[in-house]
């Protein structure tokens, strides 16, 4: 929670820039959380409420005693705050005009409402009731601040996602194994395979399912629109203890060493193929040129590539990527003649 | 009443175990002190206070008043960036100098109470943003919620995790051009162009749609309504007026806009030869489907599209199994892909 911050900024005060969170203003911000969250719920231990900040106990007590020594000189002396924590409990008995949290900022409301809007649009999540009731809520208590947000849109694609992904969520809440019929484009073809469902990721604007997959032995990522057919088995799913989810903020799909390393020449026009493969090197060549290295597992999917790019794209390497292009080029325009 | 431990406290000193190496953190501790002081005391006084008032009031400021002036302004300034309603006016009983104050109804958030279902998914919003741009943001709106007694944890429904990226390096400056409604202006390099062009733009929203930002607005250059996509925008973005000065027209739906940018109608028919069992990708989106009576092992399928260079493209991905019959300019689209491809 302490990276929680600059959170309340409301734009306009400065020209641009990044925003300005001092050390100072983020525990500030905290202060004025702590007491309200303490006088909500009356009495609250020291540990859970350290946990709830993300902060040691330490920090904690430093924070109530700065709050217990807030001191009013004029006109008339005072104390305005008083709490005690003693075994271990919080107690508030003076809250004076900080009782209640600070509103919610522009950004603040803005992250919450474009976030719950967009779970509106995931098809796999069944809370559609409890999604527009806390939006309105939401909407209610952020007052003018949540207004901006209706100017971010987040669009989930769905299409073609039906209802694998409910059986998916079924699966996990039983514990079960799945069969997947799943296209894989590059190599056009249908695959067969179990699949032991770990979790459901909506990342870039897709849905995936994440799993272990029996044939491959490892971990893999099937993008549900890809799923053609699917089964929930009567098997028990028992996902292995090195089985470990992705860390998606990495990137959806990360080359492993053993990788064949791949190498393009683009085109202005071939441009697009660096925004849409995860490419590890993009080097400018000058007239919107590119050259781009990748790593794959499989380079099939290269060689149908090379074929949709034709003049805008070319393997520099490896050159038996090349000559493999050449002869599927040469094979297709063959049904021409 | 007050407990032993804070009580000996308030008679001897404040600080917490702070060394001389350690200046940076106890001028840090004395400025949350001063600010929260000066919070609680513009809360409660609930009419306008004058600087002297104030100065006098809140401990930790200079004995200099041009100090404390130079101090102030900036305390007041970050309170502000904080989010805090400061006010400055002049009292009803007429003060010579106007008076800052902080209106406890603008600065409570409202009421709010959530059922345990409501506290669940606004756990999982929380979540979204995760490393992204606004994840501190919702960090932070979720701090005060709870705050305000919500037990809402970062907690993720079992087995769902909906995240947002924002990788483009543009999202940050226009989001806050968007919200405080400022004109930008940026380097843009569309598909195709062999350099980037200086765009001047009015943006009225950004959206994320199927996993690429946007930015839709008015196109001051062209007088017209553009869109562009963040991951083409090289180099800074630049403010180009002051906050305030765009106006979303009445009724301007930036989601629409970007859907019909990102989609053109389909409007043609193609007829393809496809080996059986080969183009499941191509069979998705097929009107019609079945084996060709003159050639064993294939099929013919219709598949609706709409731009021909971008369908040619699509084709040749499948190679020697997928042959274009018609339209001709479709046929001859495959062609010239295959060709370059060959050369």
């Amino acid at each position: 929670m302490t990276q929680g911050a600059g959170a309340g900024r409301r734009g306009g005060a400065r020209a641009g820039g990044p925003p300005r969170v001092t050390p100072a203003t983020d525990r500030l911000q905290r202060l004025l959380a702590l007491v309200p969250y303490v006088v909500s719920r009356k009495v609250v231990g020291l540990a859970d409420t350290a946990a709830a900040f993300g902060i040691s106990e330490r920090e904690l007590v430093d924070d109530l005693n700065m709050l217990w020594c807030v001191e009013i000189r004029s006109p008339n002396p005072y104390c305005p705050i008083d709490l005690s924590y003693e075994g271990g409990e919080i107690v508030v008995s003076e809250a004076e005009s900080i009782d209640r949290p600070l509103r919610l900022g522009v950004d603040e409301a803005s992250a919450l409402l474009v976030a719950l809007r967009m779970l509106a649009e995931v098809s796999s999540l069944d809370d559609r009731s409890a999604l527009s009731r806390t939006v309105a809520k939401l909407e209610a208590a952020a007052g003018e601040a949540g207004a901006v947000s209706a100017q971010v849109a987040v669009q989930v694609d769905d299409r073609g996602v039906g209802s694998a992904a409910a059986q998916i969520r079924g699966a996990l809440d039983r514990g079960r194994r799945l069969h997947l019929s799943y296209y894989v484009p590059g190599r056009d073809e249908a695959t067969e395979r179990d699949v032991d469902p770990m979790r459901l990721l909506v990342v870039e604007g897709r849905t995936y399912l994440e799993g272990w997959c029996l044939r491959a032995e490892a971990v893999r990522l099937f993008r549900l629109d890809r799923v053609l057919d699917l089964a929930v088995l009567d098997e028990a799913a028992s996902v292995p203890a090195r089985a470990r989810p992705r860390d998606v903020d990495q990137g959806l799909f990360r080359p492993s060493p053993d990788d064949a390393a791949v190498e393009l020449e683009l085109s202005a026009a071939g441009r697009w193929v660096a925004e849409y493969y995860p490419c590890e090197r993009v080097e400018e060549l000058g007239d919107g040129r590119l050259r781009v290295g990748l790593r794959t597992p499989d380079t099939r999917w290269v060689r149908r590539l090379a074929l949709r790019l034709g003049e805008d794209g070319r393997v520099i390497s490896p050159p038996e990527l090349a000559a493999q292009v050449r002869e599927d080029a040469a094979a297709a325009l063959a049904r021409y003649a | 009443m007050l407990s032993t431990a804070i009580g000996a406290l308030r008679q001897g000193s404040v600080g917490g175990g702070t060394g001389g190496s350690e200046l940076g953190a106890e001028m840090s501790r004395r400025k949350t002190e001063r600010l929260l002081g000066l919070v609680v005391c513009l809360l409660s006084a609930g009419r306008y206070l004058t600087a002297s008032q104030i100065r006098a009031a809140v401990p930790g400021y200079p004995d200099s008043f041009d100090a404390f002036k130079r101090m102030f302004e900036r305390d007041k300034d970050e309170l502000r960036e904080l989010g805090i309603p400061l006010e400055t006016g002049i009292s009803a009983t007429a003060d010579e100098e106007p008076g800052y104050r902080i209106p406890r109804q603008a600065y409570v958030l409202p009421e709010i109470r959530l059922e345990p279902d409501e506290a669940a998914v606004l756990g999982l919003a929380a979540r979204v943003w995760h490393r992204a741009e606004l994840a501190g943001a919702a960090a932070g709106a979720l701090l005060k919620l709870r705050a305000a007694g919500i037990d809402a944890e970062e907690t993720t429904q079992p087995g769902i995790e909906p995240r947002l990226q924002t990788g483009e390096a543009a999202f940050g400056p226009l989001w806050e051009a968007v919200r405080d409604r400022r004109p930008v202006s940026f380097s843009y390099r569309a598909v195709g162009r062999s350099s980037s062009q200086q765009r001047h733009l009015e943006p009225w929203g950004v959206v994320n749609r199927h996993g690429r930002w946007y930015v839709a607005g008015l196109d001051t250059d062209r007088g017209e309504t553009r869109v562009f996509r963040l991951s083409r925008i090289d180099g800074p973005v630049t403010f180009r007026g002051p906050a305030g000065a765009v106006t979303v027209p009445e009724g301007a739906d930036v989601r629409e806009l970007v859907r019909e940018w990102d989609t053109t109608p389909a409007q043609r028919t193609a007829v393809l030869q496809v080996r059986t069992g080969a183009g499941y990708g191509l069979r998705r989106g097929a009107s019609a489907e079945g084996p060709d009576p003159d050639r064993p092992g294939w099929d013919l399928v219709e598949v609706p599209f709409s731009d021909v260079g971008w369908y040619g493209e699509h084709l040749a991905w499948f190679g020697a199994d997928v042959v274009a019959l018609q339209p001709t300019d479709l046929r001859e689209a495959v062609i010239a892909r295959l060709k370059g491809a060959l050369a």
